[in-house]
């Protein structure tokens, strides 16, 4: 059973590594790019029957930040 | 008076922290972070700079979940002192001892020069010895430095008098210039800038020496 977990900065929180990456998209002849926000993608294999809630308390304590961080959890 | 300094693979300034302490006449524990308590009888704990666990995931993360950190924790609710410098900021933040968080300086570089600080609160025994408003040389050596809390915690922390420091020229992208702050009982300092470079002549300057005098008289005269 696996989980594949999303951390991304809270909308609001400023991401100055997406703003260097549109920068750089942008030097390099990329346009229209208005915003990019960078994140973090954590895949967890894991027992079968383990639940969505127990990701989610995993996210809680230690794969994200809640304080400037939001995370979704997909379950497969 | 004896101090506790904290030691995580990747700490670099735990014996640094050590020397300052010790210069200002403590007895000084190193404490590995796989031990489950503190020593008998510390009175202050030091969380020292560096990249524990190499920063993955966040910087002070992994840190913040180990097992010695359980017993700072406790320590730190029942009163005892505990200063975070720069990765230990992090570290001590991530752990919940202090609101906020430390994200990449807005900047993206790697940051390491002296930083003049002013300093905000001089009720805390780590800075009381300072006069208020007073300008301190500090330097600083971060990447992930730039102190992010939603307005409401900022309001909070300034209306309770709870930022020990600011800096002068924001360096690194913090909300509201902060280079430290103070839990509300005023026990746990978390600062970016290392007091513990700065506290002999041959550092090229001893501003930091105040911090450590204070939290040790405070706590011989306590």
């Amino acid at each position: 059973m696996k989980a594949r977990v999303h951390v991304m900065l809270k909308n609001g929180v400023l991401d100055p590594q997406g703003e260097a990456v549109r920068h750089a998209l942008g030097a390099m002849g990329f346009e229209g790019v208005n915003g990019v926000r960078q994140g973090k993608v954590i895949e967890l294999d894991l027992n079968e029957g383990a639940t969505k809630a127990d990701v989610e308390a995993m996210c809680e304590k230690l794969l994200a930040n809640t304080v400037i961080e939001s995370y979704t959890v997909e379950m497969s | 008076m004896h101090a506790a300094v904290i030691v995580f693979p990747g700490s670099n300034c735990d014996r640094d922290l050590a020397v300052a302490f010790k210069a200002v006449g403590a007895k000084v524990s190193m404490v590995w972070h796989k031990d489950t308590s503190l020593p008998e009888g510390v009175d202050i704990v030091g969380v020292p700079g560096g990249f524990s666990y190499g920063d993955y995931l966040r910087s002070g993360a992994m840190a913040a979940n180990s097992p010695i950190m359980r017993a700072v924790k406790r320590e730190a609710e029942r009163g005892v002192p505990v200063l975070g410098v720069c990765n230990g900021f992090q570290v001590i933040a991530e752990a919940g001892l202090l609101p906020g968080a430390l994200m990449r300086n807005a900047g993206q570089t790697f940051i390491c020069r002296d930083a003049e600080l002013t300093v905000e609160n001089t009720q805390s025994l780590f800075t009381r010895g300072y006069d208020e408003g007073a300008a301190i040389r500090i330097p600083v050596a971060h990447h992930d430095g730039n102190y992010f809390a939603d307005d409401e915690t900022l309001d909070m922390l300034e209306g309770e008098g709870r930022v020990a420091f600011r800096y002068v020229e924001n360096c690194n992208g913090s909300q509201r210039d902060i280079a430290g702050v103070l839990n509300a009982e005023g026990n746990v300092l978390g600062m970016m800038p290392h007091p513990e470079r700065a506290v002999e002549q041959a550092h090229g300057g001893t501003d930091g020496l105040a911090l450590f005098e204070n939290a040790i008289k405070t706590l011989v005269s306590a």
